[in-house]
């Protein structure tokens, strides 16, 4: 039997960024004992990155904003294979979740009349993210942690959980290791949300941490539980790209929220140059009509630079690829040209995008207020995930939940910028509040002790083989590589077969992995563990993209160029069949209430 | 500074001891020190302990000291350095080592705890919320910047040198004591509570942790000095003094 440290809790919550700590909040002051897992240190998840905002329809700004926009402005984004009960429920109950955060202290920016501030963001139509400059995500994670280790939660710092366990088809429990003394824990539990992230990490240009290995998805899916629209990947079209060492690093929308144009290397605004079918209503067809948009002009439409993330970043492609780019293969950034328009610039743009002026000052030696960036597509999201309940985040497992973006629905083929925080207050508050009513009517379940002594086994192998092994960096940094070639932002089939090939291949090195020293704080140990996630969810993006003959939002085919109505009527589920192989299964998506179709038809 | 190598001089051990160890590695344009250590670790040292997250300076995960300095490791750029002799990256002094570079900080989140938490004013808009100007909100958001790295506790003397821990919550926590006394809709008092469970009085505004903040946060002066003028105003005014003496009469 292997050594471990037992935690008992009703509900576990796995993962402490923004959806992780709401959930937690909400169970807790449901009344059940709670457990809190986070892979680093509190308050340092990847919520912390977060820039531009909070999307939710408070109206402060412009009031003709409401729910129903809001609800239309994300289906429209997501390309309509949305869950679109989630994005019914995200609409409504985001304003909500805001209004509650201030009430626990978040200190946002205001409007001339006090209330809080909103501001533009790509795909949404009227100024709705409430934000503080461009930290939002760590005013948001620093209010939901302080307001939170009041509530009796115990939090489980510097931990990763590596299998769940199960009785009779319902999760009891997990089983993981903490990293500073290298240890094992199980904690065992009536019901477990999963608020672990995305998957970044499998990609080589990426905005994401060290975190985003795709472990909920992985849990999930080991467990028996459904994944869904994994092959929808975003690719965010502004991350930074030089120097070298900095590439992927993120900028925040709202450069181009706050007036900021992308050029090519011949000074164009290329972004006019293709506007999109069901955008071109509401986008503006000059320059000057877009400039008088991020001005709060209400009767501008919206710059193309604001069209959604997929389309951006596809269009950046396009210019690179025709020669076009900057000079360390990116294009342009300007927001200091606004400068030209507006009294007090340099201030103006150091007090709206403070810690993007810090950011490139420190780490490119480059002034945003009086240069352009130069600036490229980074791996930023993955709007697939975990297959929930809309209303109650519950998988197709028995007592696990899912929020955030480890669980899929809100967000279809694309996810608009500003929607994510508001996704993990809402669905969180959801998880926690279903997981919590699971746990109450639920009892412990048993432990599987063989199932224990297996996962412990497999934990510890790489070091019987030792230094002597695979090295688990260069097998993460092949993977990275490889999925970075063939299942980024163009695909093609033919691609991505190689890449399956290179997955079973890369399988094998991973079952070489050797670590050498001991167990405590061993970074090369936890490598070693984070592969298997990773090798999971690549596959699962994989084999979906494959499925998906079509391109869609964040799903761009080259060899099959266009939308298909066909699929657009339908999601691609992931699962282990019993054989243990992956298997794709295509779900049709259910029939919409005749309210929300009427609100689509209004909204176009 | 295109690809040449450079000595970066890591400790390596645990509470129980250990030493600097040279790892020459390869350096190109734009590297900060972060990026060396994590190239050092996937090529030569794999099981070297370090914390990160962010590398943009946002989570404030990677702090140690660099050439003595307290630093994150990903906001220092090697063109900052000296590199013809070897960079010395060390963990945190303040706080008891783990292992490598790694520290437990965990008292930090205690300490934490026992600050009392924002209880804003019933809402009084019409609405239900409160009306803020964005003018009343500035100073608290400058302390709303922290990201936690607790650079600042590993520099002040009295955590350092002196090890105070029991008496002292130190800057970090002065900075959030501060967010919360400055904070608009807050209607706690935690003066006593500075002066006696705190310790404000400990500080001497020597101002090393302002010099070290990464977000530049303006601590001695704009935190930690007026919440010091706050203890002197509500405990030890003459005038109040005699005033609730002859309350507590009464």
């Amino acid at each position: 039997m292997p050594d471990y440290q037992t935690h008992e809790h009703d509900v576990l919550v796995i993962g402490a960024g923004g959806a992780g700590l709401r959930a937690a909040i909400e169970a807790s002051a449901a009344g059940v004992s709670v457990g809190l897992v986070c892979k680093s240190l509190l308050g340092k998840a990847h919520t912390v990155m977060a820039e531009g905002g909070i999307a939710a329809a408070l109206a402060n700004v412009d009031d003709r904003d409401n729910w129903k926009v809001h609800f239309a402005d994300t289906m429209r984004g997501g390309q309509y294979v949305n869950n679109w009960r989630m994005a019914e429920l995200h609409a409504k109950e985001a304003p909500d979740r805001v209004r509650e955060l201030e009430a626990w202290g978040a200190v946002f920016d205001r409007t001339s009349d006090g209330r809080i501030l909103q501001r533009n963001f790509g795909g949404h139509r009227y100024p709705r993210l409430a934000h503080v400059g461009d930290r939002t995500g760590l005013e948001m994670i620093r209010t939901l942690q302080d307001h939170g280790i009041h509530q009796g939660i115990d939090v489980h710092m510097e931990c990763t959980i590596i299998t769940l366990l199960k009785d009779h088809g319902r999760v009891v429990g997990a089983f993981g290791y903490e990293r500073e003394r290298g240890r094992f824990k199980l904690f065992k539990s009536k019901a477990v949300v999963l608020a672990t992230g995305g998957v970044g990490r499998a990609y080589k240009i990426t905005s994401n941490s060290w975190e985003y290995t795709g472990d909920g998805h992985t849990l999930a899916y080991d467990a028996g539980a459904e994944l869904v629209d994994m092959e929808f990947v975003q690719f965010h079209p502004t991350g930074m790209i030089w120097p070298p060492s900095v590439r992927g690093i993120l900028v925040t929308e709202a450069v181009r929220g706050e007036g900021g144009v992308l050029r090519n290397s011949e000074g164009r605004r290329f972004m006019f140059e293709e506007i999109p079918e069901n955008y071109r209503a509401q986008t503006a067809d000059n320059e000057e009509e877009g400039w008088r948009y991020t001005q709060g002009d209400k009767s501008a439409r919206r710059p193309p630079e604001l069209l959604t993330r997929d389309h951006v970043s596809r269009c950046i492609v396009r210019e690179i690829k025709a020669g076009r780019g900057s000079p360390h293969g990116g294009v342009f950034l300007d927001i200091s040209w606004i400068k030209a328009r507006i009294p007090n610039g340099t201030e103006h743009i150091k007090k709206k995008l403070p810690s993007m002026y810090h950011q490139f000052k420190q780490l490119a030696d480059l002034d945003i207020t009086q240069e352009p960036m130069e600036i490229g597509p980074t791996t930023h999201y993955i709007m697939g995930g975990v297959r929930v309940d809309g209303d109650t985040q519950m998988s197709t497992v028995p007592g696990l939940f899912a929020a955030g973006e480890c669980a899929a629905g809100i967000n279809g083929a694309n996810r608009l910028g500003g929607n994510s925080l508001s996704d993990i207050l809402v669905f969180g508050k959801r998880a926690g509040e279903f997981a919590a009513k699971f746990a109450k009517s639920g009892k412990s379940g048993t432990i599987d002790a063989q199932q224990l002594e297996e996962a412990a086994r497999r934990a510890i192998e790489p070091f019987d083989r030792g230094t002597g092994g695979e090295n688990a960096y260069q097998v993460q940094y092949a993977l990275q590589d490889m999925m970075h070639d063939l299942v980024g932002i163009v695909r093609t089939e033919p691609e991505m077969q190689r890449a399956l090939d290179g997955l079973d291949a890369l399988r094998t090195r991973e079952r070489r992995v050797g670590v050498g020293g001991h167990r405590e704080y061993n970074s090369g140990w936890h490598a070693a563990l984070d592969l298997h996630s990773l090798l999971t969810v690549s596959e699962a993006i994989t084999r979906s993209a494959i499925e998906r003959r079509e391109s869609r939002g964040g799903h761009f085919r080259e060899d099959y160029p266009d939308k298909d109505t066909a699929f657009g009527t339908l999601n691609f589920v992931v699962r282990k069949a019993p054989d243990g192989r992956m298997e794709i299964v295509r779900a049709p998506i259910p029939g919409m209430p005749q309210e929300l179709k009427n609100i689509i038809e209004e909204m176009k | 500074m295109a690809a040449e190598r450079a000595t970066f001089r890591i400790w390596r051990g645990d509470a129980q001891g250990g030493t600097f160890q040279d790892y020459p590695t390869k350096v190109s344009e734009g590297m900060v020190v972060l990026d060396a250590v994590h190239q050092i670790q996937a090529e030569q040292a794999n099981d070297l302990a370090v914390r990160w997250n962010c590398k943009a300076g946002k989570c404030g995960s990677c702090s140690a000291e660099v050439n003595g300095n307290p630093r994150l490791m990903c906001m220092t750029r090697l063109n900052q350095l000296d590199l013809s002799v070897p960079v010395t990256v060390g963990p945190m002094h303040a706080f008891p080592l783990i292992r490598d570079l790694v520290t437990d900080v965990s008292w930090n989140f205690e300490a934490k705890k026992r600050i009392k938490r924002f209880k804003p004013r019933p809402p009084d808009a019409p609405d239900g919320t409160w009306r803020i100007a964005q003018g009343d909100v500035e100073r608290v958001q400058e302390f709303r910047k922290c990201i936690e790295c607790f650079l600042c506790q590993d520099v002040c003397h009295v955590l350092r040198d002196h090890q105070m821990f029991d008496a002292f919550i130190g800057p970090r926590h002065l900075v959030y004591a501060a967010a919360l006394e400055m904070h608009p809709l807050d209607t706690e008092n935690r003066i006593p509570d500075l002066k006696r469970a705190h310790g404000v009085g400990y500080c001497n505004i020597t101002k090393c942790c302002t010099k070290v903040c990464p977000e530049s946060i303006t601590i001695t002066d704009n935190a930690i000095i007026p919440l010091k003028e706050r203890v002197i105003d509500q405990l030890y005014d003459p005038v109040a003094m005699l005033f609730r003496k002859l309350r507590t009469r009464d």
